[in-house]
């Protein structure tokens, strides 16, 4: 039988063998970069990790998260890290990300550096802090027509330690027709002393990946990994006034700043809470922050409804969050002290009422917020 | 058979009068597009210097050590495309390796060159007019150097074009494929002094 018609196909698959083979070779003998060093924060923690993988994920390894909204894609710019060894220019990838003084403090996307030689780096002494928690859902209640309140009970580690107003990323695992593992950010509900559970606020966005998931398919019992703590939104030391103003789930740090001062006996400050709603149904909380008003004398809580419906019979507030805001800053609250602002909400309703604060003369690095992305 | 034609000739023609980009019009998609950017320019250029020279002696050899023997010729697209991705993909890992600044301006460029057709091109042209090995490797080293000037020198002109009064209806593509034939028209005007083959 004559078969020389295979010489052809033969030779090609020959030929592709050895190029692959020799790729390979090049790969293990080029990209093998052996065990490299990276020193964090002048010594404070030194980790070794195998060369030739993007720090982010290097640094994961060994425990130390690096927040990442975007999962190490190079699209978010949250991952930045300033990088004290020379390790060659900026990156295309990194360039549209950074600042000018960022670059020129050779501040880098951990996502897009690889780690190729041993490293010094430094970075918030905070990410230290950070783990990745396996919890089981304690409870999941509505608390109005749309918002969640779920409490999860921390299994392993057992345990956290963080302060109030920061927040955890979930990790929403691939369902239905999502086939990818996705992170959010969630504030925490509780307060810190709670060491042993965390609670969030969680609004049904339609079509949110993770809000969907905690509202439809999420019950108690099951089991959710969180990363936490992340996020500088924290209550600052100093005897201001303190503004506090939140609409919808905005309410979450807030609830969890307010329950530490309460926790730790900081009840001397004056606290004016504003929170904002369209109607009595969108309102939560009020209970507990009315009977909280009566124990603690400075603490004032402020409902505030937009478009009340009739049978609410709404005797409280009425208007939009910042005309209520206006009116109390002109006539109820003291026009001379010294006044902190602390929002969280939509970004509409927080530059609208950044705009109020700074109209009454609050110093805009006194205001103190946390947006929804 | 080969044609005896001195190496040093060729070399010349390949970069001027024979110029790859300009006389075949071949590398042109990363040509236009890359031209947008003097420093892209220099980098892709170079890379393309790199790769042409390496990819040019490897198909040499392959074509009259198997191609031809086994009598292949049908087949010699399907295994120079190979060697130019696999050649790509080595010279990518090296350089990463050898130097960081290297790579930084060049190698974030070289996946764009396997699909840039001069490479292929080359390697055919290398084959049809029957090259002896130096001539193969001076062809490829001189047609790489003719794209680098060839790109060099269209990044700097669009640089000027940005600032002229081009009619609405030519900017873009439109005057740049006009300004590439002037170009051609002035890189041939020779052609006639340095035979190819």
């Amino acid at each position: 039988m004559d078969i020389t018609f295979l010489t052809g196909p033969v030779t090609a698959g020959l030929i592709s063998a050895l190029l692959a083979l020799i790729i390979t070779l090049v790969d293990r003998m080029v990209n093998n970069y052996g065990m490299v060093k990276i020193t964090i924060n002048n010594g404070h923690k030194t980790v070794n990790v195998k060369g030739g993988s993007p720090l982010l994920f290097s640094l994961a390894e060994e425990g130390i998260f690096i927040p990442s909204a975007c999962g190490g894609k190079g699209t978010c710019g949250t991952c930045k890290v300033k990088v004290q060894t020379d390790i060659g220019i900026h990156l295309p990838t990194e360039i549209p990300l950074l600042q000018k003084n960022e670059i020129e403090e050779n501040i880098r996307l951990a996502c897009q550096v690889k780690v190729k030689k041993d490293i010094e780096i430094s970075i918030p002494e905070d990410l230290f802090a950070i783990q990745q928690f396996k919890t089981t859902i304690a409870s999941i209640a509505d608390v109005t027509h749309d918002i969640k309140e779920v409490y999860v009970k921390l299994m392993e580690p057992g345990t956290i330690s963080f302060k109030a107003g920061q927040y955890a990323q979930l990790i929403i695992p691939p369902y239905g027709k999502i086939r990818e593992t996705s992170q959010r950010a969630y504030s925490m509900l509780s307060a810190p002393a709670d060491s042993g559970r965390l609670g969030f606020l969680i609004r049904l966005v339609p079509g949110g990946i993770a809000t969907t998931y905690v509202h439809t398919i999420l019950k108690e019992g099951d089991t959710l990994d969180v990363v936490a703590p992340v996020g500088e939104f924290m209550l600052h030391d100093s005897n201001d006034i303190m503004l506090c103003i939140a609409g919808g789930s905005g309410m979450a740090p807030l609830h969890s700043i307010i329950y530490d001062m309460v926790d730790k006996g900081k009840t001397n400050r004056e606290v004016w809470f504003f929170f904002g709603a369209r109607n009595l149904k969108e309102l939560f909380y009020i209970d507990r922050f009315s009977e909280l008003e009566k124990s603690w004398p400075g603490f004032h809580f402020i409902p505030a409804l937009s478009e009340p419906l009739p049978d609410d019979n709404w005797k409280g507030e009425t208007g939009l969050i910042t005309e209520v805001l206006d009116r109390f800053l002109k006539t109820r609250i003291s026009t001379e002290a010294p006044k902190e602002g602390y929002l969280c909400g939509s970004p509409g309703m927080i530059d609208a009422c950044i705009r109020v604060l700074i109209n009454h003369n609050i110093k805009e690095e006194n205001i103190y917020f946390d947006k929804f992305a | 058979m080969s044609p005896q034609i001195s190496p040093f000739i060729l070399f010349f023609a390949s970069i001027f009068t024979s110029n790859i980009l300009l006389s075949n019009f071949l590398g042109m998609c990363s040509f236009i597009s890359i031209s947008r950017d003097f420093k892209s320019s220099h980098g892709l250029g170079l890379a393309v210097v790199v790769v042409l020279t390496f990819t040019t002696m490897i198909n040499w050899g392959l074509y009259h050590l198997v191609i031809s023997p086994l009598g292949l010729h049908y087949l010699r697209y399907i295994f120079f495309i190979i060697v130019i991705a696999a050649t790509v993909q080595v010279l990518e890992m090296v350089i990463d390796r050898i130097s960081p600044s290297l790579y930084m301006a060049l190698g974030i460029f070289l996946p764009l060159i396997t699909v840039n057709c001069a490479i292929l091109g080359v390697s055919l042209l290398m084959e049809i007019r029957n090259y002896t090995f130096l001539q193969s490797v001076v062809y490829g080293l001189g047609s790489g150097i003719g794209w680098w000037i060839a790109i060099l020198c269209l990044a700097a002109i669009r640089k000027k074009i940005d600032n002229a009064p081009v009619p609405a209806g030519l900017k873009g593509p439109g005057i740049t494929f006009i300004t590439i034939g002037i170009m051609a028209m002035a890189f041939l005007g020779f052609s006639g002094m340095l035979p190819v083959q």
